[in-house]
């Protein structure tokens, strides 16, 4: 049970509140809620994460309920409803990639990142997480890293440490 | 070489742009098409054989025509992208690198149905192809193949591109719509069907995108010509995503009735199987069809060979066959453990069940803790009769078909390597350590260990 | 109105109203070839078709198309057709699907029947007493939530829930707002209002009379009482929000609670509100009607004045009726 007290209040950017009317009107009149799951994302690209704040706004903006906006949001596994790192590597561990050395992969993030799953390296830099076939499994391993879900393909331990070499230094 | 007719151009610089895709012959079915009545586009589908490229194989045609059209009603069409079944990555692969083909079987197929606003729900872990097919939209519009009075043929259409939010289970049509409403991902009760009710309450139709693009080269060159292609009911080309220990794993397209054993070996597609090594088993058409031994793979249970086709793929029913489905070739070598892959398999199914109905939401979280124990040397030789039995009161008792995708690679993996199972029971030290091999199932094979 | 439809359950015809699903056929015909529905609810739109247990075999599809249907089909929300053919009890693979349903339900559920409010009016109760296994195959630990307050009146004790979603529609389709819902999926599936906040509403109290289960119990009796010790009595009140008819449960001279009047299926006959259901448990606030008659299969009638049927043997025998002297003596009291 979450305390809503505890998170702070949001304010959109003039540029997101103008994205969600652009996305509001790819739907027929009354059918805003169709909008819900782009705006989720529009949101956590811009924050980071869903906060419970966040996600009222949002429904206040589209005329729900706001536990219609959490259900939706914690039922699909691409809203994170808690703060994570600035990047999050998402690493595919479903069959056809364990075949070819995800497992080994998500190992090595692990010890290289020094914290487990969902969890966010001391610095705010970076969390990892296993994630289901992101449908690229003839390129395996893969991860993804949002919000604009860049790929990363045929990965081994050196692509890994680079990439997280390469972030640290942007 | 087999005809290419979606991947024709692929290796073209450019292709991904409007202006290359248009001077290689892009956007002809359009022009096409809107001389025609919208009628004579579905009947030139239907003549096609053309059958759902998805995983269920239902005739696109025939879907199509179903479609109710009361007057005054708006009618849509979705375009399922929510390519998110294991072993499946071909719409991926089209999206990136030829998004025309796809936007063009949409205007294509929005015009047969009579569709005025249509979606195409992307998986939203996929944001790059929404970036692409976005611009694809834009340079379409630009040219007039979008938007009022399409090529002044008095036809309107606006496209959309839907972005998902994680979540397998929206590959299934209904679950899809329900997202696209805005909503969780729960499969609706059926019926109605899509066709009488399906986004906000209208007739819709959801086709794959490989069906939606494949309506290009139908319409190009009829669909008596298209049906031409491929051996029997299984007509025309299909996308064959092949992943796993292969040489060349990628998307191929091939002719439907190509042998399995050329897909597999030949150079032209997956070149063998990697480092040397033997075949054990396949899972031909994504994660949720029956696994097969390497054997019963390349050959039917009495050594007549196997083809790349649904009728072919299935011969034995699930005793000794397997299904085309999405198309997800999966191949495993001799060192992979159909335990561990069993449960990572039901691991996925558990974690994508929506949660709605009882046996899905709780016999996929089941067979995947038993299937855990089993593979981490903690299992017990009566957990084999226990996932079959778990399997068999999931299959056909769930609202969707995901309880008995989750259900058919548990029950026919212990069917087909049921001594691999009792060997991980048997030797649980061993079975931490190493692999139990290829076994009986290496080819060729001796006729008299055919498991069945 | 246009012409009914034939429909054959079990061997037993039945002439419906078209539209008509299954199972309210079934219940047209009523006794023991009903199948049970535990998420469908007749008075909640969109509800049903997700638990499953009320699943049966279609041999016939209809006169015109008499090909049987595949699969095992939701009576609650499949359609009849004329001359459709239909087997629950009489076909052997559904009762063994139905079990396998009745597994499902139950191997996350904690089974703390003895200490639970629901126990004696419970719909799990009763499935699994007549399809349950006698012993669980599930060696795995149970999932398990914290115990909620939702309001001051209501508690949600998600263990034991089998996500029916029947309170959902109540919350939809009975209140002006909906604060709780079904949160997460797959088997993390949960009932929550996801952030700390009181079900606040005239007509909320109602998620209790609909709820399957015990998740969801009245906390004005919670422990007050095993309800096969109260007595139920039919009452009604002018209630200017809800048609305030209502059953009061008695012990003794106390009410101990107020439900709704529920059907043979548990179903509520009209819904009523937190006044009536919370504030009112004075017998002065009431006009008591009679006995509610309660079904003899039930426990709740074991105790009943109303219902006690002495056996025959009982009358013939003088050493039962030794033994049986005190039911006797209630049976001339009444």
């Amino acid at each position: 049970m979450l305390k809503v007290e505890e998170q702070e209040p949001v304010a959109f950017s003039l540029s997101l509140i103008e994205k969600f009317n652009e996305i509001v009107g790819r739907y027929p009149e009354g059918k805003q809620k169709s909008a819900l799951l782009p705006i989720l994302h529009e949101v956590q690209a811009e924050q980071g994460w869903l906060s419970v704040p966040a996600m009222d706004k949002v429904a206040v903006y589209l005329g729900l309920e706001s536990i219609e906006v959490y259900e939706v949001a914690s039922f699909y596994s691409m809203y994170f409803l808690r703060p994570q790192g600035k990047y999050v590597l998402e690493v595919c561990r479903t069959g056809p990639c364990c075949l070819v050395g995800a497992e080994k992969i998500l190992k090595h993030i692990e010890n290289t990142l020094g914290v487990k799953e969902k969890e966010v390296t001391p610095d705010g830099l970076f969390s990892w997480r296993g994630v289901e076939c992101l449908a690229a499994c003839g390129f395996g391993p893969v991860l993804q890293i949002g919000p604009e879900y860049t790929f990363y393909e045929n990965l081994d331990e050196q692509k890994v440490d680079q990439l997280i070499q390469d972030l640290r230094n942007k | 070489m087999g005809r290419k007719l979606l991947l024709e151009h692929i290796n073209v610089p450019g292709i991904n742009t409007y202006d290359v895709y248009r001077q290689k012959g892009g956007y002809r079915a359009v022009e096409k098409a809107l001389k025609m009545t919208p009628d004579e586009v579905v009947e030139e589908v239907k003549l096609s054989g053309l059958r759902g490229r998805g995983g269920a194989g239902f005739p696109t045609g025939m879907k199509w025509s179903f479609l109710a059209k009361p007057e005054g009603v708006p009618r849509y069409l979705v375009c399922n992208a929510d390519e998110s079944e294991p072993g499946t990555f071909k719409d991926r692969y089209l999206m990136t690198h030829i998004p025309h083909a796809l936007i063009e079987g949409m205007i294509v197929s929005s015009f047969a149905l009579g569709a005025k606003t249509s979606y195409i729900y992307v998986r939203g872990e996929m944001m790059p192809q929404i970036r692409i097919l976005e611009r694809a939209i834009a340079e379409a519009k630009n040219a007039g193949f979008l938007g009022k009075n399409i090529l002044g043929s008095g036809y309107d259409l606006e496209l959309y591109v839907q972005p998902g939010g994680g979540a397998y289970i929206c590959g299934e049509e209904t679950a899809l719509l329900e997202s696209l409403e805005g909503k969780r991902g729960n499969p609706r009760i059926k019926p109605p069907f899509p066709a009488i009710a399906g986004l906000y309450g209208r007739p819709t139709v959801v086709n794959n995108v490989e069906s939606i693009a494949a309506t290009v080269p139908i319409i190009n060159d009829g669909g008596e010509e298209y049906s031409k292609i491929g051996i029997g009911r299984s007509t025309g080309t299909k996308l064959i995503s092949a992943s796993g220990n292969l040489v060349k794993p990628g998307v191929y397209e091939i002719e439907l009735g190509l042998s399995v054993e050329e897909f597999l070996y030949s150079d032209e597609y997956c070149g063998g199987i990697a480092n040397g090594k033997r075949l054990k088993a396949t899972v031909a058409g994504g994660s949720s069809v029956p696994i097969l031994p390497a054997n019963l793979t390349l050959k039917y249970a009495n050594g007549e060979p196997r083809l790349m086709s649904y009728e072919s793929l299935s011969e034995g029913g699930f005793a000794t066959g397997t299904m085309m489905g999405s198309g997800g070739f999966i191949a495993f070598d001799e060192d992979q453990c159909i335990v561990r892959n069993t449960w990572n398999f039901a691991r996925f199914y558990a974690h994508e069940s929506c949660g709605q109905c009882s046996p899905c939401r709780e016999g996929t979280g089941w067979m995947e803790k038993v299937l855990h124990r089993l593979e981490h040397g903690q299992g017990k030789l009566s957990d084999i009769d226990l996932l079959v039995d778990v399997s068999k009161k999931i299959e056909g008792n769930t609202i969707c078909p995901l309880g008995d995708a989750a259900a058919w690679p548990v029950a026919s993996a212990i069917r087909h390597f049921r001594d691999e199972f009792e060997w991980h029971v048997k030797e649980p030290v061993k079975s931490l350590q190493m692999n139990y091999g290829i076994a009986s199932y290496a080819v060729p094979i001796a006729k008299a260990e055919v498991t069945i | 109105m246009s012409d009914k439809v034939k429909v054959t359950i079990d061997g037993i015809t039945v002439e419906v109203e078209p539209g008509t699903s299954i199972l309210n056929a079934a219940r047209q015909i009523g006794g023991d070839i009903v199948p049970p529905a535990m998420c469908y609810y007749s008075k909640l739109q969109g509800s049903g078709g997700k638990c499953r247990t009320c699943i049966v075999k279609v041999s016939k599809g209809s006169e015109k198309d008499p090909r049987p249907m595949p699969k095992l089909v939701a009576s609650c929300r499949t359609t009849v057709m004329d001359g459709m053919e239909v087997q629950n009890i009489t076909s052997p693979e559904v009762m063994e699907a139905r079990s396998g349903v009745v597994e499902m339900l139950l191997i996350n559920h904690p089974l703390d029947c003895p200490v639970c409010d629901q126990a004696g009016e419970c719909d799990l109760q009763n499935l699994g007493y007549e399809h349950g296994l006698q012993k669980t195959r599930y060696e795995f630990e149970r999932r398990t939530f914290e115990r909620i307050d939702i309001g001051d009146k209501i508690q949600l004790h998600m263990n034991r829930c089998i996500l029916c979603y029947r309170c959902v529609f109540t919350a939809d389709q009975i209140t002006n707002k909906r604060v709780h819902g079904i949160l997460n999926r797959g088997d993390h599936s949960e009932i929550s209002t996801y952030i700390q906040t009181a079900v606040d509403n005239e007509f909320s109290g109602n998620v209790i009379d609909v709820c399957p289960v015990g998740a969801l119990t009245d906390k004005t009796f919670r422990f007050r009482n095993r309800v096969w010790f109260t007595k139920p009595v039919d009452a009604h009140r002018d209630c200017p929000s809800c048609s305030g008819k209502v059953t009061l449960w008695y012990k003794g001279e106390d009410v101990l609670r107020i439900t709704a009047r529920k059907d043979v299926y548990g179903e509520v006959e009209s819904f009523i509100c937190n006044t009536c259901r919370f504030e009112k448990k004075k017998t002065a606030d009431w006009v008591l009607e009679h006995p509610t008659h309660i079904s003899d299969a039930s426990v709740i009638s074991s105790n009943h004045y109303e219902t006690f049927q002495p056996l025959p043997v009982i009358q013939e025998n003088l050493q039962l009726q030794a033994a049986n002297k005190v039911e006797l003596e209630k049976t001339s009291k009444f």
